[in-house]
């Protein structure tokens, strides 16, 4: 019994969708029981290992409500049983935020810094949500779609 | 500065200018502010083949107190700007810069939300190298045109000079 069948009998109420994306196998589940999946995951599936961790905005995708702007997406790999399981999870953009996961998996901790500073997401638990690349000044989160392009903004004035 | 200048633009000032020149231009000592890629043809350019140290530049300097030339190396992003400009500041005169590759030139390819497009936007450059990265060849190249550039220079250039007048 693969992972996903695992998760498909034991969590039937959380999972949205199932599918493979370029022979990767991910679960569409919602954001509120990702704590519980990802705690299962790791105790009872043997998934010890967070690989990534990342997240993609969907503003203006074709096909997609508007609502769940965001996607996080998780990857995970069992060292034991190789095996790997892509868990994705639709983020709100009224209120971006989802559980940290920085408890379970040590790695989480700077990946969710990360989304943080790109897009925003805010990370409910996690130890220390501050930006990891961009500087303390820094406004707006430069990876998300809205986000102009060249919206360069200088520590210190410009030369002519 | 000193007695020299005190003559103004004379036969005096001129033969001080060649002697003083002539030290300066084969004795550079440097600092190497190597932030990407770029480093590592810069860093060819110290080994055995190319041997910058026919050139007289070989001796980097970490601290900036005590180097005359700035090589700024790789991609320099809004982050690090201001440390980039600090170093500069924290040189004593004389001091030149050069800018290597086309990131530290023009920002090269990263366009975007994070990167300066070239430091001119911060601190003066005396001498661009072009290259993604550029090749060791035209590192010494580079240097060559450098000691032309400050061959041409005379110490009244220095005289009752404000920190900010360069800028
Ligand atoms: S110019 Fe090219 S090699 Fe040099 S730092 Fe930029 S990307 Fe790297």
């Amino acid at each position: 019994m693969s992972a996903i069948e695992k998760l498909k009998s034991n969590f039937p109420q959380s999972i949205i969708a199932i599918g493979n994306s370029a022979g990767q196998d991910y679960v569409l589940i919602k954001s509120e029981d990702l704590k519980k999946i990802a705690l299962f995951l790791k105790n009872e599936l043997g998934f010890e290992f967070l690989m990534d961790l990342t997240c993609v905005d969907y503003k203006g995708y074709p096909g997609r409500e508007e609502k769940h702007r965001f996607e996080m997406a998780y990857q995970f790999y069992s060292f034991n049983n190789k095996e790997r399981v892509r868990l994705k999870v639709p983020v709100e953009e009224s209120s971006p935020s989802v559980a940290s996961l920085a408890s379970l998996w040590l790695s989480a901790d700077w990946y969710e810094r990360e989304v943080y500073d790109m897009y925003g997401i805010h990370f409910s638990g996690h130890p220390d949500l501050r930006r990891i690349l961009m500087y303390e000044e820094f406004q707006g989160h430069p990876l998300r779609k809205d986000y102009p392009l060249k919206g360069r903004q200088p520590r210190i004035p410009e030369r002519k | 500065m000193g007695l020299e200048t005190a003559f103004g633009n004379s036969f005096f000032t001129s033969r001080i200018d060649s002697a003083i020149n002539w030290a300066r231009k084969y004795s550079f000592f440097q600092y190497p502010f190597v932030t990407a890629c770029c480093g590592m043809e810069f860093m060819s350019v110290f080994a055995s083949s190319y041997d910058i140290a026919r050139f007289g530049a070989e001796f980097p300097r970490f601290s900036p107190r005590q180097a005359d030339v700035l090589f700024v190396v790789g991609t320099v992003n809004e982050k690090l700007a201001p440390v980039l400009r600090r170093v500069y500041e924290q040189m004593a005169e004389p001091k030149w810069v050069v800018s290597f590759g086309v990131c530290a030139t023009s920002g090269g390819f990263y366009d975007n939300y994070a990167t300066v497009q070239g430091i001119d936007k911060i601190i003066p450059v005396d001498i661009y190298i072009p290259g993604c990265p550029p090749r060791p060849q035209a590192i010494l190249d580079a240097l060559t045109k450098l000691q032309e550039k400050v061959d041409k220079e005379t110490v009244l250039k220095y005289k009752n000079r404000g920190e900010n007048e360069r800028n």
